[in-house]
């Protein structure tokens, strides 16, 4: 079967990012660059579904600027088969809204039994694309999965829920977004990188796709949140007691 | 004036905290606030409904497809109702943020997650990077609004309202794509480490997992759930459902113990909306104390049972 996995570049989630001197916008020039960690998990599953011996193919898809093909190319280290770049330079497009309605004329193209993806980018925090491209698909979705088991056209999914692990079933062709607990992505190793660099990275440019104006959200403030305000420090585990009843936290 | 319609959430048998919250954001949005029941048997759910402050009516969509709340099903409903309200909130819990992008797709919109603050009508703030940033975003154009507003940031609004309760019938063919099989939920008397008022967490300076013993401990002692940095995750102190941070669950609990947490940033940014942290950790310099409203430099492991036992009997 074939597997499409969305990937985003963002900043590393190790980095601290800092709003830009004129309030314009977040600093993300020369900045560690990663694939958002969701979407690395939602690739390490598809391949782990190749490797489990069924004959799969994995592409691998991201929206962005050029800068992106070192996600891809990763990606193809990490196993990945195919990569593509819809390649665009106005990162401000780059909505959920947009990238579903994107995704899905990719499927029309590709029909895959199966699209993976992080059930959130780690820079807007938005959680739409999956469930957005499920719509417009017309497919099942199913969110958080923290269990894949794929039989006869079917997916079980177990999914992280506020309430504990929901189960559902759903018919394939579906969408599927990945939570932490899915697995633990494999460490890219040396001769994975050089071999990648043979595999196939196709761009096109996001225009020739030719969509229709999709709705999108205005950003016009980028504000730091409010600062806590710590540093107090007690002596003693009585005085940290003491003051814990002072502020009505603890009996 | 704005109409709203507010997507009750509910387990089958009682409408849920998150309710109330997206009330009150629809309070702040201001206009008439509809409540819409998806449910096989709506009956307690739409009376509770109908007693949220400032809601003047509750619909109720009563269908056997209506059982579990699958956003296959609920979605296409929603975007049905859609065109009669300026806006529709359904609170960012994971049911929320399963279902309301679904339907927003379906109804040719934009949505605006995890909202912390209403701006205007069709103006609001919310979190990006995790908290790090907070952006000011405007909905353009004129069709209605869909936004999940942020649980920690509403307080939910009291009971003393008396909405009419009216049932409305939806004349849609919903998908069979999608089946609910069950829910699992962990046989444990702790607390949910999500939605707990009291959570304590250890860090790499808790050194194993046997000595994590301490840190639940002190959790059953306070009636608190355990949470655990990355760093103790990735050492194999704590599995990693525990992990509270930019990549693990971001909490909002009244009180928060980070036990031998160093305080790295995407720890930080998992408690930023704490009422009360409370830090322990041998290194003065750690940067959690910057963060803390109480801090206490010593060896946790003299430190919690002394901690315990002080809670148990005042000195």
């Amino acid at each position: 079967m074939k597997i499409l996995v969305a990937i985003k570049r963002v900043v590393d989630y190790n980095v601290r990012v800092q709003i830009k001197r004129d309030g314009s916008g977040v600093a993300t020039d020369g900045l560690k660059m990663s694939i958002n960690p969701f979407d690395e998990i939602a690739l390490e599953e598809a391949l782990r579904i190749r490797e489990a011996g069924t004959d799969t193919q994995v592409l691998v898809v991201s929206i962005g600027s050029q800068s992106a093909q070192q996600q891809l190319r990763t990606a193809l280290a990490m196993g990945a088969d195919r990569a593509l770049l819809l390649s665009t330079e106005d990162e401000s497009q780059i909505q959920p809204p947009l990238l579903a309605h994107a995704l899905l004329k990719l499927i029309e193209q590709e029909s895959p039994e199966l699209v993976l993806m992080g059930k959130q980018a780690i820079d807007d925090d938005a959680n739409q694309t999956g469930q957005m491209l499920a719509a417009l698909w017309g497919r099942p979705q199913a969110t958080f999965a923290s269990k894949i088991e794929l039989a006869a056209g079917l997916a079980t999914v177990t999914r992280e829920v506020d309430e504990g692990l929901e189960l559902i079933r759903v018919e394939l062709p579906a969408l599927i977004t990945t939570d932490l607990r899915l697995n633990t992505p494999r460490f890219v190793k040396m001769p994975d990188i050089m071999k990648a660099k043979r595999k196939p990275l196709e761009i096109r440019p996001l225009v020739e796709l030719d969509l229709e104006p999709t709705p999108h959200l205005e950003t016009f403030a980028y504000e730091p949140p409010p600062k806590r305000q710590g540093g107090h420090k007690v002596d003693s585990v009585a005085a940290l007691v003491a003051t814990l009843k002072a502020k009505g936290v603890i009996e | 004036m704005n109409k709203i319609l507010v997507i009750a959430q509910h387990n089958s048998r009682e409408l849920s905290p998150a309710t109330y919250r997206a009330a009150a954001c629809a309070q702040a949005i201001g206009g008439e606030i509809t409540v819409a029941v998806f449910a096989e048997a709506a009956g307690p759910i739409a009376a509770a409904a109908a007693r949220l402050d400032g809601v003047s009516r509750v619909i109720t969509i009563e269908r056997p497809e209506n059982a579990h709340q699958l956003a296959a099903l609920l979605a296409p409903q929603i975007a049905a109702l859609a065109p009669d309200y300026t806006h529709v909130l359904m609170t960012s819990t994971t049911c929320g943020k399963d279902v309301l992008p679904r339907a927003a797709a379906l109804a040719g919109a934009a949505m605006v997650s995890d909202v912390m603050q209403v701006l205007g009508p069709r103006e609001f703030r919310r979190p990006i990077y995790a908290g790090n940033v907070i952006v000011s975003v405007r909905v353009p154009g004129t069709g209605p609004v869909f936004a999940s507003p942020r649980a920690a940031s509403w307080r939910p609004v009291g009971n003393g309202g008396e909405a009419a309760i009216e049932p409305a019938t939806l004349e849609l063919c919903l998908p069979t794509h999608t089946e609910y099989l069950r829910l699992e939920q962990e046989e444990n008397d702790r607390p949910d480490l999500q939605s707990a008022s009291r959570v304590i967490s250890g860090g790499r300076g808790v050194g194993s997992t046997e000595n994590f013993k301490l840190i639940y401990s002190l959790a059953d002692k306070l009636g608190a759930a355990v949470g655990a940095s990355r760093a103790a995750v990735d050492a194999g102190f704590a599995p990693s459902d525990l992990q509270v941070g930019q990549t693990g669950k971001i909490i909002a609990p009244e009180l928060y113990i980070a036990v031998g947490i160093s305080g790295a940033i995407q720890h930080l940014t998992g408690i930023k909306d704490a009422g009360t942290i409370v830090a322990i950790n041998k290194d003065p310099e750690a940067p959690i104390f910057e963060v803390a409203d109480i801090g206490l430099v010593g060896d946790l492991f003299k430190i919690l049972p002394e901690l315990e036992q002080e809670i148990e009997n005042p000195s």
